[in-house]
């Protein structure tokens, strides 16, 4: 019994492996970032390029930076809900407007909408090199510490946000809550 | 006879082709990044070492993707400013993980993948002796009693 059991459970085992790799996508690269001081920057402003957009600025609360481009099908495809999750004003959406054209970003956000309490113009593309971002959209989500809690690689969904985002804000929130009084 | 010949020939001149053909692979970019040929030879080095994230299976030096020629004008101004090799990886790795190094580094999550080889070569010599010592007995013993019958 135990020469056949030993390789069977062997086999069995290898097979969970190979099993669970199939599940696994791939493309997904999990952040560095994540529970680490989010990187700062201060980039122009989409809308106006004289007024500058600083991370710095934003520390206090919960904030969550969206990274998205005119030519990104899967922006196109999360913009909806991004519209949506913005009327319920639970978190400032910033938007990282990555390796854009500045009138085609505008124009874009014109037509459909814009979800974003500001955009940052990162052109060249640096700034998005020091948040690790490798493909749009890619959303991050940021503690009112200004450490990274968060990323989500993929167009943005409702259940994303209610099941990973909502609760993680909620929770930094009132961590960061006065007590008493 | 003459087919043979002439197989022979086309041969010998494919071959000649092929060889002719063979230049070393150049770098992507279309022109030099460093004039000076040590800093060259690093740049290439250090883009053939790191993954282009969003082309998993080319490394920076091979992929004309925006994020891989982002990632290569990185990689230029920081040997341009002095930066260490290592520097250089390090930054890579600090934002995008251990994955965009296509030789992985020696970390506590992957020291048993990195002792797995020498781990399973020498469970392999266990059973394999095992085995060998067991069939040796069993001869010693079956000799007899084949012997007997």
């Amino acid at each position: 019994m135990l020469k056949f059991g030993v390789p069977l459970a062997l086999a069995l085992l290898l097979g969970v492996f190979l099993f669970v790799g199939l599940q696994r996508d791939p493309s997904y690269v999990p952040s560095p970032l994540i529970g680490k001081q989010a990187p700062e920057f201060t980039l122009p402003s989409l809308h106006d390029p004289a007024y500058p957009v600083a991370s710095k600025e934003l520390a206090g609360k919960a904030w969550v930076l969206n990274v998205w481009g005119t030519w990104c099908g899967g922006c196109r495809q999360e913009h909806d809900t991004l519209m949506a999750i913005a009327r319920t004003g639970a978190v400032p959406l910033i938007g990282l407007n990555w390796k854009d054209d500045g009138a085609a970003a505008q124009q874009w956000l014109s037509a459909l909408g814009n979800p974003y309490a500001v955009v940052a113009s990162d052109p060249e593309g640096r700034v998005a090199i020091d948040w690790g971002v490798y493909g749009a959209p890619e959303t991050f989500l940021i503690g009112p510490d200004g450490k990274v809690l968060f990323k989500h690689i993929a167009p943005m969904t409702m259940e994303v946000w209610t099941q990973e985002f909502l609760p993680r804000i909620q929770a930094a929130n009132a961590s960061m809550a006065p007590t008493g009084g | 006879m003459t087919s043979l010949h002439f197989s022979r020939f086309a041969r010998t001149v494919l071959m000649a082709l092929l060889v002719a053909g063979a230049v070393p692979a150049l770098a992507i970019d279309t022109e030099r990044a460093f004039d000076d040929p040590a800093l060259q030879a690093r740049y290439e080095t250090i883009g053939r070492e790191l993954r282009c994230l969003v082309c998993q299976n080319q490394t920076i030096a091979d992929s004309n993707a925006t994020l891989a020629q982002d990632l290569r004008r990185e990689v230029r101004e920081m040997i341009a400013a002095g930066k260490t090799d290592d520097e250089i990886r390090t930054f890579m790795v600090d934002r995008y993980g251990d994955f965009v190094l296509y030789k992985p580094r020696m970390t506590p999550v992957n020291y048993l993948l990195w002792a797995a080889p020498v781990l399973l070569l020498l469970l392999g010599t266990f059973i394999g002796l095992r085995i060998i010592r067991k069939q040796a007995a069993q001869a010693d013993t079956d000799g007899p009693e084949a012997g007997q019958s």
